[in-house]
């Protein structure tokens, strides 16, 4: 009888040796290169089957009023600290103009009083974060198609860039921990609002591509790295694709992107660029930012966000 | 006596390898935002589960279920990392992958062995159906559900049939493997592809099944509990009933059958694989 006990313990003992082995080989085997590569094919996968399934047009599920979250949690950045757009949110954003420009054949550049006179789109949609979480939010805005179609794209458009007025990466900024996402993501560590303490930032930054930014930025003379989002023309010419200048029935809060923000249903809330200024048109997003098409992408988030 | 073919025994392996990468990385992603809520939204101040820590200092780990708040400090909420420093965070970092908070290497993780799983449990399932093994192992034959209560009883006695009976699976792991494999498996990749935003847009119908987005998040992290409470039984089943005799069967597909003592309850009625 005493045998077994101690054949127990050491079983026991083995497994956990065993397991923290396995868990600290699958950690070392999760940042090797070629390994990170094999993972992302089934992000890739899910890109390809999406497309396959979803039409051109299937629009996401739209809900009734009574549906609306009563708070529509605001994410990542939240007041965005660059004194271009504090000027601006002062004056209201009267001086406030959106850039259309790239590969089109005719560059545009609208106030919020011109976009609102193009035809606009309400819809009530779900948002889902990255992190987990949804709300409902009801949005007023132009369809991006809109824009496009007045700028004619050239034949060798294939993305819509979007550059935001909000700068994301430098050092300190970043330690602040609760303000630096951006879009209503912020992965990693501002999770449950109770879990947002210290930590979290400080590890996100370091799994990511921050400090590699960081350091590029100090090479370079410190250019500010600003938010930036990219979707293919599939997403850009969707119905259900519009820049909102209203959320709920008034004018779009500062918290959730003033004056402008990109809303592409049918993706995670990281592609909902906030606080967008210009839009480019591109064949290739590769020279943009650390080229992965977006600046959550650069910190390694899959550029598709179906899923 | 054979036992299992090959491709269940691959199958079968291929399959345990993805359950845990898939629990360990889910939880990983459920991190992000430890709670659970019920519908289509999440309703901040009521979730039906919560993991956090408290603002002592140093803080606490609790977790609140359906309202009631309990201690998990050193678990969930609070707990100590490869640094030897205490961290926010809902599952500890044992239990994670990677151990590091690291949402999108979590999904990355998720996402490619979801796609392993997936394709492995329809090679399983096509030649479980070709082969006639899946009837043959999970579909209670009539007398199985004859002696249902007696079996029950042997079962709660720890009594594990030998002889004859010990080549096929009894009344209780047939069920148990039909309700894993037929509702707790499809529910799952379900509820995971009713998260999606664009899988939301193909099928509309997902959302109705599991009643909104985040109760689909709520069914997910049930039923990996659940697998997670079928894993443990199936394997300390295993420890108790001769795991050398088992594992050589799932590595090698060879079996042995032990003669002795009481004759099966019946003697036929099976097809030998
Ligand atoms: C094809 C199969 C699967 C798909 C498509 C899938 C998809 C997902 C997705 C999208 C999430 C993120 C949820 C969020 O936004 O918080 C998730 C989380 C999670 N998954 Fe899966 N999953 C699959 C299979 C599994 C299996 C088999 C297990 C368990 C063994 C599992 C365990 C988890 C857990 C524990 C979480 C985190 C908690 C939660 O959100 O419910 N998943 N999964």
């Amino acid at each position: 009888m005493s045998r077994l006990p101690n054949r127990r313990a050491l079983l026991l003992g083995a497994s956990a040796n065993a397991a923290a082995a396995m868990l600290g080989g699958c950690d070392r085997l999760g940042n090797a290169e070629w390994f990170q590569r094999t993972l992302k094919t089934g992000e890739d996968a899910n890109l390809f089957v999406q497309r396959l399934l979803l039409g051109k047009a299937t629009l996401a599920p739209e809900y009734a009023e009574a549906d609306i979250s009563p708070w529509f949690k605001p994410n990542g950045t939240e007041d965005p600290p660059d004194k271009a757009y504090k000027a601006l949110a002062k004056g209201k954003f009267a001086k406030y103009h959106l850039v259309v420009g790239g590969l089109v054949e005719a560059p545009l550049k609208l106030s919020l009083a011109e976009l609102r006179q193009l035809p606009a789109r309400t819809q009530i949609t779900r948002h889902d974060c990255v992190e987990g979480w949804s709300a409902i939010g009801k949005w007023t805005g132009v369809p991006v198609a809109e824009l496009l179609d007045l700028a004619k794209l050239k034949p060798q458009a294939r993305y819509v860039v979007f550059h935001c007025a909000d700068t994301m990466d430098q050092g300190s900024s970043l330690e602040g921990g609760e303000d630096d996402g951006e879009a209503d993501e912020v992965p990693a560590g501002n999770a449950n609002p109770s879990m947002t303490k210290q930590s979290g930032g400080d590890e996100s930054k370091k799994d990511s591509g921050g400090q590699q930014a960081a350091d590029d930025d100090a090479a370079s003379g410190g250019t500010p790295v600003r938010f930036y989002e990219s979707i293919d023309l599939v997403d850009a010419f969707h119905p259900q694709t519009i820049l909102a200048y209203e959320m709920n029935g008034e004018a779009l809060p500062v918290s959730n992107g003033a004056p402008l923000r990109l809303r592409v249903e049918r993706n995670l809330g990281y592609k909902q660029a906030k606080y967008v200024m210009r839009i480019e048109v591109v064949e290739s997003f590769a020279n943009i930012g650390e080229g992965k098409g977006g600046y959550w992408e650069d910190q390694g988030y899959a550029w598709y966000a179906g899923i | 006596m054979f036992r299992h073919p090959l491709v269940i025994r691959v199958t079968h392996w291929v399959n345990a390898v993805c359950l845990l990468v898939l629990l360990m990385s889910g939880l990983q992603i459920f991190n992000a935002h430890p709670a659970l809520y019920w519908g289509k939204v999440s309703t901040f101040d009521a979730p039906l589960l919560a993991m956090s820590s408290t603002e002592d200092d140093p803080p606490k780990g609790v977790t609140t279920v359906l309202g009631r708040t309990f201690d998990t400090n050193g678990v969930l909420g609070s707990s100590t990392g490869a640094d030897g420093e205490a961290a926010d965070r809902g599952f500890p970092a044992w239990a994670t992958l990677p151990s590091d908070q690291d949402l999108t290497g979590g999904r990355s993780w998720h996402f490619f062995f979801a796609w392993t799983f997936v394709l492995n449990g329809l090679a399983y399932l096509l030649y479980g159906l070709v082969s006639g093994q899946l009837r043959f192992r999970v579909i209670p034959s009539r007398d199985q559900i004859r002696h249902f209560g007696a079996s029950i009883w042997k079962h709660l006695t720890l009594r594990f049939p030998q002889g004859d009976e010990a080549k096929r699976y009894n009344v209780i792991q047939k069920l148990t493997y039909l309700v894993v494999l037929f509702v707790l498996l499809p529910v799952q990749v379900l509820a995971g592809l009713a998260m999606s935003p664009a899988m939301d847009a193909a099928f509309p119908f997902l959302l109705t099944l599991f009643d909104g987005r985040q109760s689909a998040r709520t069914v997910h992290f049930v039923v990996a509990a659940l697998l997670v409470l079928f894993v443990v039984v199936h394997v300390v089943l295993i420890l108790l009933s001769g795991f050398r005799n088992k594992m050589r069967g799932m590595l090698t597909g060879w079996f042995v059958i032990e003669r002795k003592v009481e004759p099966a309850v019946s003697a036929g009625g099976e097809p030998r694989s």
